[in-house]
């Protein structure tokens, strides 16, 4: 699960990690409020979903409280484009309001899990303020990596490393190894996936503090954590995907427009690979799980449809403990429910197939059957140029 | 022959009076597998599906000699059960359960660590020595015994793979999901290196999908040291960067861990790598008889 800006410095500031003073805020009035309290000179930073803010006018400077109230006021409801967001852009619902900072140098904090070595990992970079997977990409020799023992968790040396690594002195210095600490401690205490500073800021007076922040959880770990599932912001996500997820599917809109509804997330992959294979697109990911229940083939058959993009769909069912003439059932009853809008092109394999087959046969509904993946594909990518 | 599990491995399930455990233990009694007991805290003493109950795997093991576990408890308590099986000495862990936190499982490996046994999964279909055991959740009845090893990240596209190699004629010696999470027990390499030695095992299917670098290190293994036809398959080619494509682990961050590098490694290994999920079973077949 991802979070706003302001959130991940909300959670980061209680495990003593130096951010900036600052407040989120929904009204310019406020803003300029804020900008009394801690300016004249403040930062304002559009909080959306998604990174590259400064490219698109997302951050902005302003050198007193009027600037930043009418700043606040271009800012607040306006569509920010990102590098990172899509031509379509994302509505700008509030801001953070910060005290301004001069800043000495930029530099670079992530802590992600390293699968290959089944532990965290912490890496530095004095390369701040810059895409990090480019750094990584051209200047490998840039990033300084700590791998964590899960056993006994961040090391006080190995903090010590890093701050040398990234030139860190005196105070500076002390600052640096107790920022590092408190942000690994964050990391796990709140089960992220990611926890990313960019920029680690080095203050003209020689503070550390979190310019940015960025964290990530693992969905898996939320029901822990009530207080970060609730900064969950369903307005950052597709309505699609929200609805789909209500239902326990695993959805995701893509550019396409053929629509796909698979039993298993490999089976769902492969079956996007092989539309693709056949001269289409896949207009979505949706895994209705392995196993696979009648009322998920509904809610399921009840996205599928609601996507304006779809212009034909591939249902591929591989039948394992599941039976297929259950399925072939519920997709029956829901194509009588929601209607038949889009050709669909049916492929069921596995345990009790003919039985299904037959359902969806006599069911006087016009489903485009299909024996194999490649069949399907084949079908269904003419069908949706039509 | 076969990997890992044979007709003499003997299963405990844990999890067994739940709604998974219980349905799945009734599939793999029907599939003729030995379940010689299952585990619920509480439950112990008493008899389910036949089959005793105990508090603890400990139990199980000293009462009936089990040497296999099927995991099917809640998410949350994964883990926990794991390093339990482990401890009492079980031999092959197969973790079934899906969703487990990444922290748990960083714990749980960390543990099994310097002990001798394995774990396949954790989100795993299981694994199956078509004719002898099967130990998970996949249809029993679409395998056949026979001289195929699979090795896969995933549940239902395995079952295609497999269906596919059962309908040319082949059969399997063993199949394995090693699960689909960032974090699981054997990998690719662990199980290539199992089949290297079964001698019934002719050509070995490597089904990956995006994320990791699992299909990679495969990849220079095969190119080094194994010397059976390897065909592979590698979900997720049209998949979005960022996005998790329903497994946990199924995710291209940083730009790394695309189809496209996984399938090119694959390829300079000389694997034969199927573009498309339709062609495994053919090119299976070109791989074992040259045609």
């Amino acid at each position: 699960m991802k979070i706003h800006e302001y959130q991940a410095k909300q959670i980061l500031d209680k495990y003593g990690v130096q951010i900036p003073r600052g407040e989120v805020t929904e009204t310019p009035s406020k803003a300029r409020e804020i900008a009394d309290k801690i300016g004249p000179k403040v930062v304002l930073k559009a909080q959306v979903h998604a990174g590259g803010r400064g490219k698109g006018g997302g951050i902005k400077l302003a050198k007193n409280p009027q600037e930043a109230e009418k700043i606040a006021k271009e800012m607040i409801g306006m569509t920010l484009v990102t590098p990172q967001t899509g031509p379509e852009g994302k509505f700008v619902k509030r801001i953070l309001v910060e005290e301004a900072l001069d800043i000495d140098r930029e530099l670079y904090i992530g802590i992600v899990i390293d699968r290959a070595r089944e532990a965290p990992v912490v890496m530095a970079s004095s390369e701040g303020g810059v895409e990090i997977e480019k750094v990584a990409a051209e200047t490998p020799e840039r990033i300084f990596k700590e791998y964590i023992n899960p056993a006994t968790g961040f090391l006080p040396f190995q903090a010590r490393n890093l701050a040398f690594k990234l030139s860190l002195e005196g105070d500076t210095f002390k600052q640096g190894v107790k920022f590092i600490m408190s942000l690994y401690k964050a990391f796990v205490a709140t089960d992220a996936s990611l926890a990313e500073i960019n920029p680690l800021l080095i203050t003209a007076q020689g503070n550390v503090l979190a310019l940015d922040a960025k964290m990530n959880f693992d969905d898996n770990a939320l029901l822990r954590h009530p207080d970060i599932k609730e900064m969950r912001d369903l307005d950052e996500e597709d309505p699609l995907e929200v609805e789909a997820s209500k239902f326990n599917l695993s959805y995701i809109k893509l550019d396409g427009n053929v629509g796909c509804m698979v039993n298993g997330a490999g089976l769902a992959m492969a079956t996007m690979d092989i539309i693709m294979h056949s001269g289409g697109m896949p207009a979505n990911f949706l895994d209705v799980g392995g196993g696979v229940s009648e009322e998920a083939v509904k809610n399921a058959f009840k996205i599928l449809v609601s996507d304006k993009d779809v212009k034909a769909a591939l249902i591929n069912i591989f039948g394992g403990i599941v039976r297929c003439d259950l399925v072939a059932n519920g997709i029956v009853k829901a194509a009588k429910e929601f209607g038949l809008k889009v050709p669909m092109v049916v492929r069921l394999e596995g345990t009790n197939v003919k039985l299904g087959k037959k359902i969806l046969k006599e069911s006087g509904l016009s489903f485009y059957p299909a024996e194999t993946m490649k069949e399907a594909a084949e079908k269904v990518v003419p069908l949706a140029k039509q | 022959m076969s990997i890992i599990i044979d007709d003499k491995t003997r299963v405990v399930v844990q999890g067994i009076t739940g709604g998974e455990g219980t349905f799945h233990t009734q599939r793999m009694q029907e599939y003729g597998t030995t379940v010689v007991a299952g585990v619920t805290p509480g439950k112990g003493g008493t008899t389910h599906l036949n089959v005793p109950v105990y508090n603890s795997v400990a139990d199980a093991v000293e009462k009936e000699g089990a040497d296999a576990s099927a995991i099917f408890v809640p998410a949350f308590f994964a883990a926990d059960a794991i390093m339990e099986a482990a401890s009492a000495g079980i031999k092959c862990i197969v973790c079934i359960t899906e969703g487990i936190p990444t922290f748990d499982m960083i714990k749980a490996k960390l543990f099994l660590n310097g002990k001798d046994c394995c774990l396949i999964g954790p989100n795993t279909p299981g694994i199956i020595s078509p004719g002898k055991c099967k130990i998970g959740i996949m249809p029993g009845h679409i395998h056949t015994p026979g001289t195929v090893g699979i090795i896969s990240r995933s549940g239902t596209l395995t079952y295609e793979a497999v269906d596919q190699v059962t309908k040319l004629g082949y059969g399997q010696s063993t199949a394995v999901g090693i699960g689909g999470d960032p974090i699981v027990g054997l990998q690719f390499i662990d199980l290539l290196r199992l089949f290297k030695d079964d001698k019934d095992t002719e050509a070995v299917i490597l089904i990956g999908e995006i994320g990791g670098t699992a299909e990679e290190e495969a990849a220079e293994y095969v190119k080094k040291e194994f010397p059976k036809p390897v065909v592979s398959f590698i979900a997720g080619q049209t998949a979005p960067p960022g996005r998790r494509m329903g497994h946990a682990g199924a995710i291209i961050s940083g730009g790394k861990g695309t189809a496209k590098e996984k399938m090119k490694a694959l390829e300079e290994a000389g694997v034969h790598v199927a573009k498309s999920p339709a062609e495994i079973g053919q090119k299976v077949k070109k791989a074992l008889v040259g045609a």
